[in-house]
């Protein structure tokens, strides 16, 4: 199919540009994996030993080509500070960040969808502005006050809850859920509105659709067409959205990351970044850019699987 | 439903709120960007009963009580040095005093008012929040026009040189600008690395923009008269793009304060002594149990302030919406 070749194409394109810029970006940074390795037993000798070993003084094209080699046969070198190799640090900490994703998410649909559903039936009624407004709210605070906020009235005032860590899923699902809620609670506010706010509109444009009117007009119960007739079209566009954040909120969890300790991916960046240790960065960078461009991949295939307009429209092109 | 814009290779742009939100600065001025271009009018036509169709357009108390809001903090933050204030970086005697006549907004832990540094933080986050998004509308915006009116070669580049700006997580992006810059993490440092971060979004809702007017009959009759490109750009463009960008540019003056905030979270914003809203509220939050103002008494300021200034920046952008009004 072109569509998807063409969809293919691009994505191999935008992976290259993005680590490529990223190379760039991490080269042009004080420091090297030379100079944080002999922080501590200085010495020039030092430096230029390390300086050969990790062959630092070549080009930086060809460190880029062959770095890309190591990532194709799965090596992605390993941190300066602790040694430990990136792939397996990777492998620790991407459950942990994609497991407080689908979390968040969830929690979002689940007071989003309904809310917009009520909110749409009287559209500008007091349900509707109400729940607007209180979202509002939610979309504007910063998600740090948020998770200050979440943290002085539950483990603070009623002694619920940690403010920090995190136990995995695998070991004790009960405990790593509520060990992850008060970060996923963050994550979720500013969702919520969003999701809510689609689905309301998307609800209220298809309920003005001709086939809406002819539901009604066969006596049909307003509750009947608007979960059977209106409520299916009505979240393709939030199908989109809620894909695509995925996609955007692996890198938007650092922050979050940061305030509640839990060592998920944003955190393990952040830590290369600060401590001038860029290999574990480079390959974090790769794998939140690889799931944004993938998600947003299945996304567009999600979207042209269900609207044949696209497909044909694209292929025009 | 419109599909999302194909022409941004992989980037697709999420389309969804007109308000501002939390955290992250590029994506939610992205959001914002995408989301004004087609979702709003089909959201305004579906909520145009509300408002009432032949209501006279104003902008309302709420924007005035919002723009009112906005300017005290901002004269509070210029007049600082002229305003009766205790000291915002000498020690006291008076620790983790919690809100009080003497002491405003609390004391923190080691004495200081946390009333006069919030003024005087409010200083430097209103300073570096400015700075950065002129930054950010002067590159922005001339890559916007530009890509936007030649199209073409030069659009194909600078679009995806927005796109692989936008495929980094805006933090980490502002992060390693800080780290670029050593140790001076000064205002022009936290400034240049918001700014930067503010680049894409703003090009590309420039680009839609003047994508839209370079179609117009006034852009034609001028070009047809023998207008020279640049003056097309400069006297038949920009006018009419420069009203979006300015209530855009509005609300995200307020992303810019979240995000100072959130380099102060990671350690990284300017440096003690200097307050800022974020590095204030960040010391604050290991006191939480026992000295909460310290934290939040900052971030209620920050908070307020950026809920006035999306209110503010929305209706201005619904104000200047010249199709609102037929």
């Amino acid at each position: 199919m072109r569509f998807v070749r063409k969809k293919l194409v691009q994505l191999i394109v935008v992976m290259l540009c993005v680590t490529f810029f990223s190379f760039l970006l991490l080269e042009l940074l004080p420091g090297d994996t030379a100079t944080t390795l002999c922080a501590g037993a200085g010495g020039t000798e030092c430096i230029e030993q390390k300086t050969e070993e990790f062959h630092l003084n070549d080009p930086m094209p060809v460190r880029y080509v062959r770095w890309l080699g190591g990532v194709v046969t799965g090596d992605f070198g390993s941190s300066a500070r602790n040694a430990q190799p990136v792939s397996e640090a990777l492998q620790q900490r991407m459950p942990v960040t994609i497991e407080l994703l689908l979390y968040s998410q969830f929690l979002a649909l689940i007071i989003a969808v309904p809310v917009g559903i009520i909110a749409a039936q009287r559209a500008g009624g007091l349900f509707d502005r109400g729940s607007t407004g209180v979202l509002f709210l939610f979309l504007a605070i910063p998600n740090f006050m948020l998770a200050l906020v979440l943290i002085l009235i539950f483990p603070v005032k009623l002694k619920l809850l940690n403010a920090v860590g995190y136990t995995p899923f695998t070991e004790n699902p009960l405990k790593s859920l509520g060990s992850l809620l008060l970060p996923a609670i963050t994550l979720a506010a500013a969702e919520m509105a969003t999701y809510m706010r689609l689905l309301r509109t998307d609800l209220i444009a298809t309920m003005q659709e001709d086939y809406i009117t002819m539901a009604k007009a066969k006596g049909m119960s307003p509750r009947h067409i608007l979960l059977r007739h209106a409520f299916k079209p009505s979240s393709f566009s939030l199908i989109t959205v809620i894909g695509l954040n995925f996609g955007r909120l692996i890198g938007g969890t650092l922050l979050v990351e940061v305030i509640f300790s839990i060592n998920g991916l944003g955190k393990y960046t952040v830590d290369g970044i600060l401590g001038r240790d860029y290999i574990p960065v480079q390959g974090a960078i790769l794998v939140i850019a690889l799931g944004y461009v993938l998600v947003n991949f299945a996304v567009d295939m999600i979207y042209a699987a269900l609207d044949p307009r696209i497909r044909h429209a694209r292929s025009l092109v | 439903m419109p599909a999302p814009s194909s022409d941004t290779p992989g980037v697709v742009p999420s389309k969804s709120s007109i308000f501002a939100g939390s955290g992250d600065l590029a994506t939610e001025i992205g959001r914002m960007a995408d989301g004004s271009a087609h979702e709003l009018d089909t959201m305004r036509e579906v909520d145009s009963d509300e408002d009432g169709r032949s209501a006279k357009k104003r902008l309302g108390p709420v924007f005035w009580v919002a723009a009112g809001w906005f300017l005290l903090v901002a004269l509070a933050a210029v007049l600082a040095p002229i305003l009766p204030l205790k000291s915002y970086t000498a020690p006291s005697a008076y620790i983790r005093q919690p809100p009080s006549a003497q002491f405003w907004f609390g004391t923190d832990t080691i004495g200081r008012d946390i009333f006069s540094r919030v003024v005087w933080g409010g200083r430097v986050s209103l300073a570096v929040a400015f700075a950065s998004i002129s930054f950010g509308v002067l590159v922005g915006g001339t890559i916007g026009i530009v890509s936007g009116y030649f199209r073409g070669r030069i659009e194909t580049l600078l679009m995806g040189f927005c796109d692989v700006l936008l495929s980094f997580p805006a933090l980490l992006l502002a992060l390693s600008i800080v780290a670029f810059r050593g140790d001076q993490r000064d205002l022009l440092t936290i400034s240049l690395a918001i700014g930067v971060v503010s680049i894409a979004p703003i090009a590309r809702l420039v680009r839609a923009n003047t994508l839209v007017y370079s179609q117009r009959e006034f852009v034609t009759a001028a070009r047809s008269l023998g207008a020279k490109r640049g003056r097309i750009i400069i006297r038949e463009i920009l006018p009419n793009v420069i009203f979006p960008v300015l209530s855009f540019s509005i609300i995200a003056i307020g992303l810019a304060i979240v995000a100072e905030g959130g380099l102060a979270f990671l350690g990284q914003s300017v440096q003690p002594p200097t307050p800022t809203w974020g590095g204030m509220i960040s010391d604050g939050r290991n006191y939480l149990a026992n000295a909460p103002w310290i934290s939040l008494m900052p971030c209620l300021v920050l908070f307020v302030t950026v809920v006035a200034l999306n209110l503010a920046g929305d209706r201005i952008r619904e104000y200047f919406d010249i199709k609102d009004n037929n």
